[in-house]
């Protein structure tokens, strides 16, 4: 399981992460106000030379991640050009490919452990509801460890099944899947609790 | 607190499993993931707040740039998208599949989930992702409802899934239920 995020030290990978994200969600909010094609091209542009910056495989990269909303761009834009002008389907192409574009550029350039800091800091409010601030690193951590181990599980159940019959499985296999869950879950809430819980421990003076 | 808090974990990496099952093609050719079946299952097992907790724990992840949506998708592209109220809308999906089925009684609680599923993990999905789709592509209500509806055949297929997923799962640990759990 690996992070989208492109492995470097580029300028943009060694700005600070909430530098990013605030400039980030600056951008967002002033597209989204803008009407007109010639602003909204401008950003467009932007972001392609964003991604040109960390050279061929930032641009790779980046349009390996727009793929999957080409098509929503395409259908969008011919539905725009039946009901609407040619200049509205523009401005729509443009505004949702630079906003996605400059979003990729944040993901790509920031790496996981930056973004995990961040999280960390962000949650360092949670202390005062008697949470420890490392909960949300703590999920993430325990997630990823988790998704191998749950996509193991299920192609060993899909290769017990296939021994067994020849009809596909189809979603009969998700109900083992969630019972074995079930029990993980108490086994991993007592190996938590062995290693001190989740509550910070109580300061006495 | 420590088994809530696993249960919550373990339900989201359930929910990035079901991602990579490759998806099923109905007869229309609109493909169907497995992934917003978690989502049903989070809530309808889990009970409101933990369901929807699991689901704000992978929006963090896909926040974080991990491909863990359907797809390989991820990102911080996927919240800019025309598709963002459906990523956000699972949170509020999970949490009304959770509350309907601690309050419908019926008498087998799959069929409270399937309800639950179609009431949470379409009904309320679908109007969520309407709305992202009316503000990313400012469209009209109807327009934007108009893009998602062929998907909802295979949504309906998934919460008849996920009632009967719920019957096994209330028949072999009934005191896992927690929805039920009161």
């Amino acid at each position: 399981m690996l992070s989208l995020a492109l492995p470097g030290t580029s300028w943009a990978h060694r700005l600070p992460a909430g530098v990013k994200f605030g400039a980030l969600a600056l951008a967002m909010a002033v597209l989204v106000a803008f009407d007109d094609p010639w602003p909204l091209a401008a950003a467009a542009l932007i972001a392609v030379g964003l991604h040109a910056t960390l050279g061929p495989r930032g641009l790779r990269a980046g349009a390996v991640a727009m793929r999957p909303i080409a098509w929503i761009i395409g259908l969008i834009v011919v539905w725009q050009l039946v009901t609407g002008t040619p200049r509205e389907a523009l401005v729509l192409a443009l505004r949702i490919f630079s906003m996605v574009g400059l979003a990729t550029f944040v993901t790509l350039t920031t790496p996981l452990p930056d973004l995990i800091a961040l999280v960390e800091r962000l949650a360092a409010p949670l202390a005062r509801f008697g949470l420890s601030p490392r909960l949300p690193a703590l999920a993430v951590a325990m997630v990823l460890r988790f998704i191998p181990v749950l996509r193991g599980r299920m192609e060993m159940l899909a290769l017990a099944w296939r021994a067994r019959s020849r009809k596909r499985p189809g979603p009969r296999l998700i109900v083992p899947m969630v019972l074995s869950l079930l029990d993980d879950s108490d086994h991993l809430a007592e190996a938590l609790r062995a290693r001190g819980g989740l509550t910070p421990p109580v300061r006495r003076n | 607190m420590e088994r809530n808090f696993t249960l919550v974990i373990l339900f989201a990496a359930l929910i990035c499993a079901l991602g990579f099952v490759p998806p099923v093609t109905l007869v229309s050719g609109v493909p169907i993931s497995a992934q917003s079946l978690g989502v049903m299952l989070a809530g309808a097992v889990l009970g409101a707040s933990r369901g929807a907790l699991a689901v704000v724990v992978v929006i963090g992840l896909v926040a974080l740039g991990l491909p863990v949506l359907a797809g390989g998708r991820g990102g911080l592209g996927v919240f800019a998208g025309p598709t963002v109220g459906f990523l956000l809308g699972w949170i509020p999906a999970a949490w009304v599949t959770g509350a309907v089925v601690s309050r419908l009684n019926t008498r087998y609680v799959g069929i409270a989930a399937g309800i639950a599923s179609v009431i949470g993990g379409i009904g309320v999905l679908y109007l969520c992702g309407t709305i992202g789709m009316m503000i990313v592509l400012k469209k009209t209500f109807a327009e934007a409802l108009l893009l998602s509806l062929p998907f909802i055949p295979g949504d309906l297929i998934k919460a008849v899934v996920a009632g009967w997923i719920t019957t096994m799962i209330a028949r072999y640990r009934p005191g896992a239920l927690l929805s039920r759990a009161g």
